[in-house]
């Protein structure tokens, strides 16, 4: 009986916290048939903020992705001082609201900061451009892939890597024979979470971006301020079409999920 | 020794943190030789196992392999096999591909590693195994597995860290008996890490008994076993008991009903059998003692608990030593 309890009260939260929001949405979306959605994403504004998502998206995932393999080697296989400090600055985005983390690499990397001004004089804007927008992509979501493989690679142990050394492999014939092969699932698993989340970005990005329309408006961007300019339509097919993406990545990471 | 010398250690020293674990530790090693480093958890064993193969380094000291001084040489240059305890089996790769490894990197022709390959898996009886994962061994087949791999690359010396530790003990007993033959078969210079010490005296033909980082004695197994250079070796190689204020192995006592030169009287306190062996429990001016004897021995005594018997060492006794 109380097993019956728990359920219902599990699936009815779920429903009224989850369900019900998202297929309202859907439900919005595709309510006047397929052809207004497809209009919708289309327009010149909204394929040019899927194209500013995709590149932001891709060239965050690669930082975080390369990132984070060392730094989960460092953490795990190396002995240092200050080892304990990196672990914890490495979950710092996890705690720091995204709008903080925008404000701060406004204050930066601006304009009117020296650093920024020194970059802008060698013509390198960061804020109010893609540069800015992958910076602040790369902090919230920077502990995704280090806080997907470090476990992995705890449990890997370092025993296999030792034999490949004592066979004759060299430090990266070992990495890339052994160590990839050994972390792959749990790897790519923090890379679809890493993709996930950069795609679904709005603080930070909000920030560094300006939010200027066709320039440095990504998806999300877009949805809020369609929503705002009564465009409802338009928001609603590209939230959908976030929530499809989002789905997509949820099936790959179940796919990924490590198994055993 | 007539035979050259294939391992040199000299003077390694090294702690882990403030805590020493290999205290001016040398040993030689004998070319072709299959050499156990015996000694307790804890005492120092498996890390001069890794300084020999360089998966750790002397703080202080030398290690020379072959003549070659590799103290500070990387383990993927000393040529060394090295098999783990818990196999280190490459578990995204079939039985083969971990047995290629070696070959793989050493870009040797494909036609040249499957052969060689095969044969070591015929070697280690494996071969119908090869395109399995190691999932689906069993833990001595996996150990097999891992010695075909570290053979692959005709090392100079092959080197065991408690190879038959996480084994049970039918399994462990059957691979002893076969890395002795293999070892006749392979000539390869071998140095194996125990705790066991009946493992080091029916595998090896050398010793090397560690304590707290240090070594205590180096012999044939006999040697270490009839002659212990001191109460540790003694007690450690195997049973002792204590008579007339000396350590002495159980069976090299003589139990008799009349009095003799050099005797002394005990008590019967129990008599257990065990098979062919039967176990004594004696009491000596009040303190415990045993004496292992065999059936007939104990049958011609007609032993009883309450008797009073005699007991000296035997003529043949192993050394006896006092107890500190």
């Amino acid at each position: 009986m109380a097993k019956y309890g728990l359920r219902t009260i599990a699936v009815v939260y779920l429903f009224f916290l989850l369900v019900l929001p998202v297929g309202l949405i859907i439900w919005r979306t595709f309510g006047d048939g397929l052809a207004p959605f497809v209009e919708a994403l289309t327009s010149p504004s909204a394929l040019h903020a899927f194209r500013v998502t995709l590149v932001v998206a891709l060239w965050a995932v690669v930082a975080n992705t390369v990132f984070g393999v060392g730094a989960a080697i460092l953490l795990v296989r190396h002995e240092f001082p200050g080892k304990r400090l990196l672990g914890a600055f490495i979950d710092l985005p996890m705690a720091v609201s995204p709008v903080v983390v925008g404000l701060a690499l406004t204050l930066l990397y601006g304009r009117f900061s020296p650093v920024g001004g020194l970059l802008e004089s060698w013509g390198l804007q960061i804020i109010f451009s893609t540069p800015g927008m992958v910076l602040a992509t790369v902090f919230v979501a920077l502990p995704l892939v280090v806080r997907s493989v470090v476990p992995v690679l705890e449990e890997l142990g370092d025993e296999q890597e030792q034999a490949a050394h004592t066979l004759g492999a060299s430090r990266f014939q070992t990495f890339l024979r052994i160590t990839l092969p050994g972390i792959r699932s749990a790897l790519a698993y923090g890379v679809v979470l890493c993709l996930a989340r950069s795609l679904g970005e709005y603080g930070a990005v909000a920030v560094v971006s300006g939010r200027l329309v066709d320039q440095t408006q990504t998806l999300t961007l877009f949805v809020e301020e369609r929503f705002q300019n009564f465009d409802q339509p338009a928001a609603f097919a590209a939230a959908t079409a976030l929530a499809l993406l989002a789905v997509v990545a949820l099936l790959l990471t179940r796919l990924l999920r490590p198994k055993d | 020794m007539t035979t050259p010398v294939h391992i040199e250690v000299r003077d390694v020293n090294k702690s882990f943190g403030t805590t020493p674990v290999l205290r001016e530790v040398s040993v030689d090693v004998a070319s072709g030789s299959l050499t156990a480093l015996l000694g307790p958890s804890g005492g120092g064993k498996s890390t001069l196992l890794r300084v020999i193969a360089g998966l750790e380094h002397p703080d202080t000291g030398t290690v020379r392999i072959s003549g070659v001084d590799a103290t500070r040489l990387a383990p993927q240059r000393r040529n060394v096999g090295f098999v783990f305890q818990h196999y280190a089996a490459f578990k995204h790769m079939t039985v083969f591909r971990n047995v290629a490894f070696g070959l793989e990197i050493r870009k040797r022709p494909k036609n040249e590693i499957r052969e060689r390959v095969m044969e070591l898996l015929e070697l280690v009886h494996l071969e119908r195994m090869a395109d399995r994962y190691p999932s689906q061994l069993s833990g001595g087949q996996r150990q097999r597995m891992a010695l075909a791999r570290a053979l692959a690359v005709e090392p100079e010396v092959l080197l065991l860290d408690e190879p038959f530790g996480a084994l049970d003990a039918q399994v462990r007993k059957e691979l002893r008996t076969w890395l002795r033959r293999l070892h006749d078969e392979v000539h390869v210079t071998t140095v194996f890490v125990t705790h066991d010490q009946e493992e080091a005296i029916e595998v090896a033909d050398t010793v090397v008994v560690l304590a707290d980082g240090a070594v205590e004695q180096v012999g044939s197994p006999a040697d270490v076993y009839d002659n212990p250079a001191n109460p540790f070796v003694m007690r450690f190689l195997g049973p002792v008991t204590e008579i007339g204020g000396n350590l002495v192995r159980p069976h090299d006592i003589e139990i008799t009903a009349e009095p003799r030169p050099g005797s002394s009287q005990a008590t019967v306190a129990r008599v257990v059998r065990l098979g062919f062996e039967v176990r004594v429990e004696l009491l000596i001016d009040d303190r415990e003692a045993w004496v292992q004897v065999t059936r007939g021995v104990a049958e011609q005594l007609a032993l009883n608990p309450g008797d009073t018997v005699n007991v000296r060492p035997a003529h043949r006794a192993s050394r006896s030593l006092p107890p500190h």
